[in-house]
Parts: structure tokens; C-alpha cells; sequence
């Protein structure tokens, strides 16, 4: 790990202009990604910020009936809210899909927002990898791909973002608040929070630096079945190969995401009014242009058997 | 052996003064080039205080101390173990205000004011812990490796499961969860063995659960 120094920041626009202001800094929240990458010095921050002093740890009611989310609550007391397990149970169980109990102990919503989109390659410090070093070639482009992204991908880069929460919160239609240095705020729909990797994989969201996450607010809670389906190599603790995230409604209407086949969360809402169809339209235009690799072809049809699965299995209630 | 004045002479004696040895090597080699005790350039350090086990502790740490490593290395709290040192294997699982967290992905100077339990303060030899001596009664290990993390985790485990942490095991995410096999096994998925001692260790954890593994 190389060197760094360290601040505690005390409010969130002291933190902001402390990274704006700092050449090679970054916020540090609960670091379970971060420390990680920084052992193999993919990060090499000069300076670290913590944020865990600036009070954004609670979850409150908003004035139309949703819920504001603090940046540094962490995946165990959002997945144990009742609230959030009552209303937004694809939320809830997104979160308990993803990582370990010690892991979800320490890392926070925005945190897990802004983990890096990543593939093998990316971690392999002796594998040539765009996202990694700009323009020293991507090593997973005719390598073993089975775990990576089918769509929205380029000849850049075809890691997928391999969250879990950020898939219900596309569902849900969350937005992401944030205040910069200069103490201005602005809110950003989780649609167009991460990127597409184009020409410039590095860049994993659009968030500015020194930019920082305060909250992720959830519109008021939808009606319907709600449901995070994953598919992974192993029953725990492991990415998904495929996720799917919906809320159906009675009348099979509703909306779906998918997770772990792109550099983003997967949601194309112009698919949704066929779901009333069943699985196989939806994903027909969900997955429309989907560039996919030897390895990873299979995950075009599991994404649409998984969702058939979750279709049915709600249709039986 | 003078800093380690408790042990008798043992496999880990050797381990631990393989690892000194090689601390002062790099430490001769740092003093060699900077030429003073404390270079100029010598790494940014911070100073935390915070509980281990009950007791008060201060250190002035070089920022990117680990708490895995603050355990280990500065308080010889050798029980926490590091295995994978990337939150992958569960093996380095201690109690921080009373959840448990993978000491190794998070630095010591987060910890500042922090209340942390490692496997020596659950119990000691003489007066263990009701999960450590349910390990042994069911043969929970076989190296031994992962055990502290385990125990540590399993601890922590169930207090989630007693304050209404849900888990990808429940059929119903409303509901308050209950400590079955199926839960156990899911929410210890953060703890791995390579002796594969599993079915052993879930008939331990059940049994203070207090149900079937």
C-alpha cells in the first residue's frame, strides 16, 4: 500500500473541499473496496478523508412519503429497516444478496454506490487493462469472460458493475443527492449515476471529484410483488452471473432490472410494458444490441429464464 | 524471545521470530538510507486510542496499520489470524461495537473511541466461552486456522439474528429471522475453511443457537 495521510472531516462540505482541495485524496467510508484495491495499489490515494463523523448514518421519512437514506448507513441497517423491508422488499433483499455479513457490517450506501465497476482482469496488476492503466489494452477481451458484461460494454472494457443494491434502486427509481465544494447540492437519478465505459472506462460515474454522496432518497413505495432473483456460481457470497430486480403488479405490469451484465445496473424502460408478455420479449429488447463473448453468450438466456422464473413464480403467488 | 516473553518454545516461537527477523532487516535497510531513526520522509503515522477486550489502548500508527494488523503486530493479539488479507476469507473476523467486521479491510485509525472483542477476549483457557467450547465438543476445526474468525463471527451472528437482521436465507424478508441450519449456513458464508470442517462447524454454532445444524 503506498503512503497516505489522514483527516476525519466533520461536516460533509469540509470533507468535500478537503478532497476537491487535495491533489490525490479520496473519501474513505466504510473502505471494504477501497483498502482492498489500495493493497494492490490499483488505488493509490495520496490522502484519505473519512466521512464517518459527518452524521449521514439515518434513515428518515421524506416529505412525499419516501425515504432519505444517509450516505454512510450501512447495508445491515438498511436491509433491517422495517420500513425498507416492508415497502421496498427488493431493496432489502438485494442487499442481504450481496457480499458477507462482515462485509455488509461495514459498507455504506454510497460506498456501495461507488464501488468500482471490475472484472479479474482489472485486479491482476500483470494483465494489461484499460480501466486500470488508460490505453494498456483490456486483457478480458478474449480471455475468460464468463463472469463479464454482454451489453452496454465497449472495445474498451467489458467489466460489469458487480453490485447487488444499485440494481433494486434503479427499480425503485432512487436518486442520489450530493453537495460539492463550494457547498452547492444537486441530485443525480441512479439512471445516469454510473457510465458506460466508451472511450473513458476509468471513469466509473459520473460524480465529480471531490464530489460527495449525502444521501440516496427512494421515491414512495411501489405497488406490486417485489423480488431480487440472483444466479451465482455459488449459493453465497459470490457476484451474480445474472440478478434480476422487479416489482410486478397483480396485473403483470411492473418494472425489471438487471444486474450482472453491464457496467451499470440494467433497466430499459421502453421493455417493461411486455411483461405483461412474459420474459422472453422483455429480455428480447432489454438485451437488443448485446455484444457478448464466447464465455458469457449464456447469460442472455439465463437472464431471460431467470426472469420467466420470477414471473411464474409470482403469477402462482 | 524477549518480546514475547509468555510463549515457550513452539512452532509458533519460530514463525514469530521469522517474522521479527525479517522486520528488522527492513528496518536496518530504511535506517541505512535515511540515515536517522526517523527520515524525513519517513511514512505519515496517526495516533488512535480505542478498547481491545475491555482495556484501553493508545498507538501511534503508521496511517495504513490495518486493525488486523494493530491486533497482531503492535498489541501481539495473535488470535485474530490473517488469512487472504482481503476480506474474502472471514479468517481475521472481529467484534467492533458489537458487530463483527473484517479486521484486515479497515484501518486502524478508523477505530478511534471503537469498543473492539477479538477470540482473547470471548474467552481464555480456563473460562471459555460457551461457542469456543462448543467448537471443541463437536470437533468444529481441523488446522485451526479460521477458528478464532469463526467463533468471533458465529458470536456476532447470532446477536444479528436475535436483533432482526434479515439474511438471503429467509423466505420472508418481513419476518423476524430464526437461527435454522439454512440460516446459519448462509450467514456464516463470510467465514471459509480449507479443511472443509463445515457440517462440524454448524452442529457447534447450532447448538448454542440452540437448534438443528
Amino acid at each position: 500500500m503506498r503512503a497516505f495521510t489522514y483527516e476525519r472531516a466533520k461536516t460533509p462540505a469540509q470533507a468535500a473541499a478537503a478532497v476537491a482541495g487535495t491533489q490525490g485524496a479520496k473519501f474513505l467510508a466504510g473502505g471494504t473496496n477501497l483498502l482492498d484495491l489500495m493493497k494492490l495499489e490499483i488505488e493509490t490515494p495520496t490522502h484519505l478523508v473519512d466521512v464517518q463523523d459527518l452524521g449521514l448514518d439515518r434513515i428518515e421519512r421524506g416529505t412525499d412519503g419516501g425515504l432519505r437514506i444517509g450516505a454512510l448507513v450501512t447495508n445491515s441497517a438498511l436491509a433491517t429497516d422495517a420500513r425498507v423491508r416492508r415497502d421496498y422488499g427488493v431493496l432489502a433483499r438485494a442487499i442481504v444478496a450481496g457480499a458477507s455479513g462482515q462485509l455488509r457490517n461495514k459498507a455504506t450506501t454510497a460506498g456501495n454506490l461507488l464501488q468500482r465497476t471490475r472484472c479479474p482482469y482489472f485486479y491482476d496488476t500483470n494483465q494489461p487493462c484499460n480501466k486500470r492503466r488508460a490505453g494498456s489494452g483490456c486483457a478480458a477481451i478474449g480471455g475468460f469472460s464468463r463472469q463479464l458484461g454482454v451489453i452496454g460494454t465497449s472495445d474498451q472494457c467489458i467489466a460489469t458493475y458487480p453490485g447487488d443494491m444499485a440494481v433494486a434502486m434503479r427499480v425503485l427509481d432512487a436518486t442520489v443527492e450530493t453537495v460539492k465544494a463550494d457547498g452547492t447540492t444537486r441530485t443525480i437519478p441512479i439512471a445516469d449515476f454510473h457510465r458506460l465505459p466508451g472511450d473513458d472506462p476509468q471513469r466509473d460515474t459520473n460524480i465529480e471529484r471531490g464530489e460527495l454522496i449525502t444521501a440516496v432518497t427512494l421515491p414512495p413505495p411501489l405497488e406490486g410483488v417485489h423480488v431480487y432473483r440472483k444466479v451465482r456460481d455459488r449459493a453465497s457470497y459470490a457476484f451474480a452471473l445474472v440478478s434480476v430486480a422487479a416489482v410486478i403488479h397483480k396485473d403483470g405490469a411492473g418494472r425489471v432490472a438487471f444486474g450482472g451484465v453491464a457496467p451499470k445496473p440494467w433497466r430499459v424502460e421502453a421493455a417493461e410494458p411486455a411483461l405483461r408478455e412474459g420474459a422472453k420479449p422483455v429480455a428480447a429488447q432489454m438485451f437488443a444490441g448485446a455484444t457478448p463473448r464466447h464465455d458469457n453468450r449464456f447469460k442472455i438466456l439465463l437472464a431471460e429464464r431467470a426472469l420467466a422464473s420470477v414471473l411464474a413464480e409470482i403469477k402462482e403467488g | 524471545m524477549r518480546d514475547h516473553p509468555d510463549y515457550s518454545l513452539s512452532r509458533r516461537d519460530i514463525l514469530v521470530s521469522g517474522a521479527a527477523g525479517i522486520a528488522a532487516t527492513s528496518m536496518t535497510e530504511g535506517a541505512a538510507v535515511a540515515g536517522t531513526s526517523r527520515p524525513p520522509d519517513a511514512p505519515p503515522a496517526a495516533a488512535v486510542a480505542f478498547k481491545v477486550n475491555g482495556k484501553a489502548r493508545k498507538l501511534s500508527l503508521d496511517t495504513r496499520t490495518t486493525l488486523l494488523d494493530a491486533l497482531r503486530e503492535h498489541l501481539k493479539l495473535t488470535g485474530t489470524k490473517k488469512g487472504c488479507d482481503h476480506g474474502q476469507c472471514g479468517a481475521c473476523t472481529v467484534i467492533v461495537n458489537g458487530q463483527r467486521i473484517n479486521s484486515c479491510l479497515s484501518l486502524a485509525v478508523q477505530h478511534e473511541g471503537d469498543a473492539i472483542v477479538t477470540i482473547e477476549g470471548l474467552g481464555t483457557p480456563d473460562k471459555l466461552h460457551p461457542m469456543q467450547a462448543a467448537f471443541i465438543r463437536h470437533d468444529g476445526y481441523q488446522c485451526g486456522y479460521c477458528t478464532p474468525g469463526q467463533i468471533c463471527s458465529a458470536v456476532a451472528m447470532l446477536d444479528e439474528i436475535a436483533r432482526g437482521v434479515p439474511s438471503h436465507a429467509q423466505v420472508d424478508i418481513t419476518a423476524n429471522p430464526e437461527a435454522t441450519s439454512g440460516e446459519i449456513r448462509e450467514r456464516m458464508s463470510g467465514n471459509l475453511c480449507r479443511c472443509g470442517a463445515y457440517s462440524n462447524i454448524a452442529e457447534a454454532v447450532a447448538e448454542i443457537a440452540g437448534s438443528r445444524a
